[in-house]
């Protein structure tokens, strides 16, 4: 169990999105999770054994660590990979609660199972908002937890059992600093990419909707 | 999800590509993102722990290595590669819009579509002319862009290729003048000219396929002029064809059945 689950996940919601949604896809997969996999996890590896107090109070480092790292920033990175890729399987599970149901009357009730029409529409439409909204949820936490996307190279802590304020460093701040930007970047890009498939889809459907009823005042 | 998934992906658009494109991605995978797995990950796999400075001062240590290596050569390469392989997702995309125009074509039974069934038009290798010459230009164009901008990156960076082995330190909490020994510097500086070496290769690839596909398209233009002139329409659909047969037939051991599918 571990990414490649995820990979064959967005996969399958692939076939099912609008184009903008396989652009959503297609920049989760290659400047998210490969960067995520590439190139951050490593940098965040080692992070408790480099994080380095100017103190030989044992106890003291862990303490601080803890107090200055409640959930790790790349801990909290995949937490946000995971939760922004799900509601996009309530998609996948209406399409196949419709292709069931198809099988079990034995008849074709829809033109197309896998169309984004009706209720299916409905269903999109919420996953992008969900979607929206996770992103959006994440980042306020990435901000609050760790007051801005600023990682310093000092830190100074006071804890028991530490016996007075005593200095901290944290290891690979500027490379840290650089990643969490980057996740920033992409989180607001696909946040701005939900937004436009979101008003493309509305406008859509509601233009479909008028000129049908347009036409059927005609008649 | 790994470097192998970004294998599959490009390898759909290895059957789209120019012979130069085709030469550009091996040299992609088995010069640049295998040498970085196999190799270049384990040699700075234990960068920051056997980065030595002569004090004691705890901090320090971790100070001088964040001044000196602000972004890591591993994770530079890393992004420099997923960048640098971005631009054929834009092809891929355009190959997957136009597959899918084909199929909804054909599932209408338009008399016009030339194919007999769904999976002719999914093994169909489209020529690059048209809007999708452009999509590949472009990105041949944004790849040699990426390239130089990462290379001039580690240049300013790192001053130069070069690993030295010892570094004078005195940022804060260091009390004097510090040495810092970095781990494995030659091996490092190897592995370094080695990975520009490489990239030097790909971006000259760049500017010749870009060359290519420039002298194709002038070529292609001056004819259809010259030929509108003089021969009627129909001869020149018969050569075309032929041509495309050819193609197709000599072309056809060399491909990946793997597609970026819609």
């Amino acid at each position: 169990m571990s990414w490649a689950f995820l990979r064959d996940l967005l996969s399958g919601v692939n076939k099912y999105s609008t184009g903008i949604g396989r652009i959503w896809v297609a920049v989760v997969f290659m400047f998210r999770l490969l960067v995520y996999v590439a190139a951050a996890e490593n940098i965040w590896k080692h992070e408790h054994d480099e994080f380095e107090c100017n103190i030989k109070q044992p106890g003291c480092e862990n303490v601080c660590f803890d107090h200055f790292f409640p959930v790790s920033h790349i801990r909290l990175w995949a937490l946000q990979l995971i939760m922004v890729s799900t509601p996009s399987l309530l998609v996948v599970f209406h399409v196949a609660y419709r292709e069931n149901r198809e099988k079990q009357h034995n008849q074709k009730l829809y033109r197309n199972p896998g169309k984004i029409d009706g209720g299916l529409l409905y269903t999109y439409l919420i996953s992008l908002i969900l979607k929206t909204g996770l992103e959006i949820v994440f980042l306020v936490l990435f901000y609050k937890l760790y007051n801005g996307f600023k990682i310093p190279r000092l830190v100074k802590c006071d804890i028991k059992p530490c016996p007075n304020t005593v200095d901290c460093y944290i290891s690979k701040p500027t490379e840290k600093m650089i990643f969490l930007y980057f996740l920033v970047a992409t989180s607001c890009l696909c946040i701005v990419l939900n937004l436009s498939e979101l008003s493309y889809l509305i406008f859509k459907y509601s233009i479909k909707c008028y000129l049908k009823r347009h036409r059927k005042k005609q008649q | 999800m790994d470097w192998g998934a970004l294998h599959t992906i490009l390898g759909g658009v290895n059957k789209h590509s120019t012979s130069i494109g085709k030469i550009w991605l091996t040299v992609l995978f088995i010069f640049r993102i295998m040498i970085l797995v196999v190799a270049a990950e384990r040699v700075w796999g234990d960068e920051q722990q056997d980065f030595v400075c002569n004090t004691l001062q705890p901090g320090c240590r971790n100070v001088c290595y964040d001044h000196f290596f602000p972004i890591s050569h591993i994770r530079l390469w890393a992004l420099q590669l997923i960048f640098v392989s971005t631009p054929a997702l834009l092809v891929a995309m355009h190959v997957a819009y136009r597959r899918h125009e084909k199929k909804k074509q054909f599932r209408k039974g338009d008399q016009k579509c030339e194919y007999k069934d769904i999976e002719e038009i999914r093994k169909q290798r489209f020529r690059i002319e048209g809007s999708l010459w452009w999509t590949y230009t472009s990105s041949i164009f944004f790849r040699l862009i990426f390239e130089a901008v990462f290379m001039y990156a580690f240049y300013f960076m790192y001053d130069g290729f070069r690993m030295p082995r010892l570094m004078k330190c005195n940022a804060w909490p260091c009390p004097n003048t510090v040495d810092c020994f970095v781990s494995r510097p030659t091996e490092k500086t190897v592995f370094t000219i080695f990975m520009i070496a490489v990239s030097s290769i790909c971006i000259l690839l760049n500017v010749a396929e870009l060359c290519y596909l420039l002298t194709k398209f002038f070529l292609r233009r001056s004819k259809k002029a010259g030929n509108s002139k003089q021969q009627p329409n129909h001869e020149n659909k018969e050569e075309t064809k032929q041509n495309e047969m050819n193609e197709l037939i000599s072309d056809s051991c060399q491909n990946t059945v793997i597609g970026f599918s819609s």
